[in-house]
């Protein structure tokens, strides 16, 4: 290589690595604030590396998996509330892990079941009996990437259900103004 | 290898290469895609949660794994016309730009047409939608750059250092949803170990995918044959195949 190109390497080259030595830094620094949502853990014990915890009032999304039994719907209205756990591979649900309870007026999307990925978008509060909750205003389901015919999923012991509504139910959400 | 490749570095020699290629990629690309879509969209087994809407997964995964695939090949064009000056590589990213902005559009609508349903929502500012946004922006300003200038060699040099920044945008649109929570799902076929997918769903995918990327082989060579003619427009054998065609 002649020694005009071998400085040009050097040059971009050398721009490379510092543009990628920069976006290293600012993503480390950024990372808390990249994640789209905070874990049951994380709003219960706060962050792993910096014990950041959101407080009381505070608008914030939450992910997590629904746990299975937790999920009960007013029979009268769109009123909904489940609790969710952190999503941990395998998928085990303990009493004792941290949990954050969901409360929610409004169609679930047609993904949602117990054992889903949910984020729900709302406000921290604590009600007395379930401890700290979500107050949502949005309600998201998060799917994982697996993909599989229904045939073997059946056999796999897993299905899916959408949730259905009665009239009463919809016709709640028509006089409820919000 | 150098030897073998010299030759190219003339647009006569890759103009005539270029055309004796495209027939065998158009027709590649015809079958590989016909087969693919067909299996795909109308034979597939539907998923047992997503039902029909996951069919279009088989666009969608094709169309952003070939947006940042393309970004690469455009960047490794950009770097070896910044080192070794070729004229080419920059004729070469000049028609590959487009092309990436282009998959880059399909897969940001394709996701936004599949998240309303499956999500509940046509758009959220997580981690992975976010930068496949960025990498549209940074196609789009690619192209502004080559056409901002009169003189391509400098407007080549400008769009190559732009596209030579950007390549950041490339690992951390892969790595989103594994650094940070995403409501984006995680891979399903580009994984260590086995595809999260059975056999009879993969097949199809793995059909559109190369039927897809052989698209994205006609489509900028048709490109680049015309970034050939138009820059070397006064150069004796260009107006030689002028003058022959319009006889005809």
């Amino acid at each position: 290589m002649n020694p005009r190109r071998k400085k040009r390497l050097a040059i971009v080259g050398s721009i490379l690595i510092g543009i990628g030595v920069v976006a290293g830094l600012v993503l480390y620094a950024l990372s808390q604030n990249i994640d789209l949502f905070f874990t049951p853990s994380e709003i219960t014990q706060g962050k792993k590396e910096t014990g950041l915890m959101p407080s009381l009032g505070q608008r914030i999304r939450i992910g997590g998996l629904v746990v299975p039994g937790s999920v009960s719907r007013d029979p009268e209205s769109l009123k909904v509330s489940f609790k969710l756990s952190d999503m941990t591979m395998p998928i085990i649900f303990k009493d004792s892990d941290p949990m954050v309870t969901v409360y929610y007026e409004g169609i679930l999307p047609d993904l949602f079941r117990e054992g889903q990925g949910i984020v729900a978008n709302g406000t921290l509060t604590e009600h007395p009996p379930t401890g700290l909750s979500i107050e949502a205003s949005e309600v998201l389901a998060k799917h994982d990437e697996n993909y599989m015919p229904a045939e073997l999923a059946e056999a796999a012991g897993q299905k899916h259900d959408k949730a259905t509504y009665s009239e009463k139910q919809l016709e709640s959400k028509k006089t409820n103004s919000y | 290898m150098w030897k073998w490749l010299h030759p190219y570095a003339n647009p006569e020699v890759s103009y005539h290469f270029t055309n004796k290629l495209l027939p065998w990629l158009s027709a590649l690309a015809a079958i590989f895609l016909s087969i693919g879509l067909v299996w795909a969209l109308l034979f597939a087994p539907a998923d047992y949660q997503q039902g029909h809407s996951f069919r279009i997964f088989y666009i969608h995964v094709p169309a952003a794994s070939l947006s940042m695939g393309i970004y690469v090949s455009m960047a490794i064009a950009a770097f070896s016309s910044l080192v070794w000056q070729l004229k080419l590589a920059d004729a070469s990213a000049a028609a590959m730009a487009p092309v990436g902005a282009a998959f880059t559009a399909i897969a940001l609508i394709t996701g936004a047409a599949w998240g309303k349903p499956m999500w509940g929502t046509w758009w959220i500012w997580d981690a992975r939608l976010t930068s496949e946004l960025i990498l549209l922006f940074l196609y789009l300003g690619v192209i502004a750059l080559h056409n901002a200038f009169e003189d391509k060699n400098l407007a080549g040099k400008a769009a190559g250092i732009l596209t030579l920044v950007g390549v950041i945008n490339i690992p951390i649109i892969k790595y989103s949803v594994e650094w940070w929570n995403t409501l984006h799902q995680g891979s399903t076929v580009s994984k260590l170990g086995k595809p999260s997918m059975s056999l009879d769903m993969l097949w199809p995918f793995i059909f559109c995918f190369i039927g897809f990327s052989l698209l994205v082989g006609v489509i900028i060579c048709l490109r680049f044959r015309n970034e050939i003619l138009a820059r070397n427009s006064i150069r004796p054998w260009v107006r030689e195949l002028v003058q022959q065609n319009t006889v005809k």
